[in-house]
């Protein structure tokens, strides 16, 4: 199969995917608490369904979808709810957010399922249903919910190709990696819902060529289902190019415009691990309560890849792998150059998490001295979206923001690979990072400001109109007074008067 | 000859320009437009004009400087002068000083009712009826501190805005270092 490739990008990052890539995946024991953040997708949080003191089970719905962009969430196992409050949540702010929290009672007692094993008889909204209630949402870490990006039917163009993103190009991360080698025909059966779903063309399952036993893993899978649609292949292992937009670039040679998304050019990418959860959701009836995570790091003592049910507490984790080494350093979520540190452990995991790295000191990238920028331009050739870091950089630094929108600093993906060509050490993923968040805040100031402005004009206008009335009213009762002489008026009062007097008179 | 066709290619072009003056013309003041929305909107009057707008047709007409506006700030300075072509200065103080954004609250058990506060805020943030407890619309208030003075029970205090998980900004990285060597 042609390749293409995609600008920049890092071809020699050390991958550190040693420690963790030959352990096959452990079901990490029932803990003994689970805690859901209600917003743990992009979108509206959920709304909780359940009250404190309920008994729930194993895969029941917890809290529903609040509108379209949004996903409900599935208890993972069974247990009874003890807190709906504020809980610390996996973020990089370290704010707390309302969230269920459930004692487990080590039974595991499931809900009934719905298996549909005979998918090809369900239309591709029932699918999309299927998919939105079961509570999927990217697993790859974008935390989409994936049945918008399955609803196809509206868009204007047919999708022609379905991409599976298996390229884990994120370091110390294998838990993709280890989901296509351990459960290859459960994916491809995936694969197959997908493309029954959608009506694509082909489906490309894409892996890094660092790991030829995977690749060969899904061949045999591709092999005895013997579905022509569905081919494999191995691209370059060039970080970044598991982002989405890379990818799509390296298979099909096609750029997704900026501020369009893939379906725009008929194209759909889903992350492997999704596409497991879909075929749970689908053929086995099972809503997401669990995914695999890789835990590694020189920080923990023995690292694994772990199966888990989402909503377990980071620490919790740490004990399945031994505990903490002397090492332990500092606790991220997702890998070294995309995921942010955690202020404490007892946080639990989201859909989202797919790594937790207890790094040393020399694992997290180590902070030197940022030193002057000498506009060396290798930040520039190292940007897989070929944007202007250095300029970027300028702008960030010196708040001149609508400067650095204008340089389309919304495209940049935060991938780091600047930071680490910088000679000088600037952090400058961390500036973007920076920009962009300061972008967000001043646009809805701009917004709030907008409104203040319409709202002070109408209250203008409404004491004018005011003023203007009063000043009509006035106008014309003095009017009214020139034009009938005071005399008369007085005249017909007292007239007024005594044919009243008269009339009691007369009554007496 | 050559006079003659001067003097029509000229009319010709007189009565164009004369149609476009007519044609394109511009409603309203581009220039105050522009000013008034770099201007904040805060409408608090510290700037001695009876709000954002004024205050932007005093600029555009010479008559105030740039420097007059403490919820703007040293962007909104820099920005304006950046419109107008002129030097940034810094704030005076005599308008007051650059500070955080806050918002009125009002003590609900305190108010007596008396309307005073809705009848000060520029922006219809204030709901209430007479002799009945009046409440601050929280997302619509611009923090301006109009509804202070008016207030005969003192019932009204001016609290940090809560920050938002959609509004959380990351740390702006420090950059001490390099400017110092640099």
């Amino acid at each position: 199969m042609k390749l293409w490739s995609f600008h920049g990008g890092l071809p020699s990052l050390a991958e550190h995917k040693n420690e963790s890539v030959n352990l096959p995946i452990e079901v990490a024991p029932i803990p003994k608490t689970l805690t859901y953040p209600l917003g743990q997708h992009i979108g509206n949080a959920a709304k909780p369904l359940v009250q404190v003191g309920d008994k729930v089970l194993r895969g029941q719905k917890i809290a529903a979808a609040q509108g379209v962009v949004s996903a409900p969430i599935h208890a993972a196992s069974s247990g009874t709810v003890s807190k709906i409050a504020d809980h610390l949540i996996p973020h990089p702010s370290g704010f707390s957010a309302p969230s269920i929290t459930i004692e487990t009672d080590g039974l595991d007692a499931e809900t009934d399922y719905t298996p549909h094993a005979d998918f090809q008889q369900l239309t591709a909204p029932q699918l999309v249903d299927i998919v939105r209630e079961a509570g999927i949402v990217g697993l790859g870490g974008a935390a989409f919910p994936t049945a918008i990006k399955l609803n196809t039917q509206s868009k204007a163009v047919d999708i022609d190709t379905l991409i599976l993103n298996g390229a884990e190009c994120e370091p110390y991360i294998s838990c993709d990696d280890r989901l296509l080698k351990e459960r290859a025909s459960r994916i491809i059966e995936g694969i197959e819902i997908l493309l029954h779903m959608l009506g694509a063309k082909r489906a490309i399952l894409a892996v890094e060529d660092n790991s030829p036993d995977t690749f060969s893993s899904i061949q045999e899978a591709i092999n005895s289902n013997n579905n022509q649609a569905i081919n494999a292949t191995q691209i370059p292992t060039i970080y970044p190019t598991g982002g989405e937009k890379q990818l799509i670039q390296t298979l099909t040679g096609k750029e997704v415009p900026s501020g369009k998304i893939p379906a725009d050019i008929g194209i759909v990418s889903i992350n492997v691990g999704t596409v497991y959860a879909i075929q749970q959701a689908v053929i086995e009836g099972k809503p997401l309560t669990s995914r695999i995570i890789t835990v590694t790091g020189e920080g923990v003592n023995k690292p694994h890849n772990l199966e888990v049910r989402i909503g377990t507490y980071i620490s919790a984790l740490i004990d399945v792998c031994h505990g903490y080494t002397k090492q332990a350093e500092r606790l991220v979520m997702g890998g070294p150059m995309m995921g942010f540190a955690l202020s404490s452990d007892s946080i639990p995991v989201v859909k989202a998490t797919n790594c937790i790295l207890v790094a040393s000191q020399h694992e997290v990238i180590t902070e030197k001295q940022a030193m002057p920028c000498i506009r060396c331009g290798l930040c520039a050739s190292a940007c897989p979206v070929s944007l202007s870091p250095q300029q970027l950089y300028w702008f960030s630094r010196s708040d001149q923001l609508d400067k650095a929108a204008q340089l389309n600093l919304s495209d940049c993906i935060e991938c780091g690979c600047c930071d680490v060509v910088c000679p000088s050490h600037i952090p400058l993923a961390q500036h973007f990072r920076y920009a962009k968040s300061a972008l967000k805040v001043q646009n809805h100031e701009k917004q709030l400001s907008n409104i203040a402005r319409e709202r002070f004009e109408a209250r203008e206008e409404r004491l004018a109109r005011d003023k203007a009335e009063r000043a009509e009213r006035s106008r014309k009762k003095k009017a009214a007074l020139k034009n009938k002489p005071a005399k008369e008026e007085i005249d017909a009062a007292v007239s007024r008067s005594k044919t009243k007097k008269n009339s009691i008179h007369n009554e007496d | 000859m050559s006079f003659f066709i001067l003097i029509i290619l000229f009319a010709a072009l007189g009565i164009l320009l004369g149609y476009a003056a007519i044609r394109f013309k511009v409603e309203g003041d581009p220039l105050v437009d522009k000013i008034d929305a770099i201007l904040p909107q805060t409408q608090c009057g510290q700037c001695n004009f009876p709000g954002c707008r004024p205050y932007a047709q005093a600029i555009a007409d010479g008559e105030a400087d740039i420097n007059q506006c403490p919820p703007g700030g040293e962007a909104g300075i820099a920005a304006l002068a950046d419109l107008l072509g002129v030097e940034p200065k810094p704030l005076n103080e005599d308008n007051g000083v650059e500070k955080a954004t806050l918002v009125a609250v009002i003590d609900e058990n305190t108010c007596i009712g008396c309307k005073l506060c809705i009848q000060a805020c520029p922006v219809d943030a204030i709901l209430g009826a007479p002799k009945h407890m009046h409440t601050v619309i929280e997302a619509e208030c611009t923090g301006c501190e109009l509804c202070i003075p008016p207030c005969p029970v003192e019932c009204i205090t001016m609290e940090p805005v809560t920050k938002t998980l959609a509004l959380w900004e990351w740390e702006k990285p420090d950059t001490s270092q390099a400017k110092a060597k640099s």
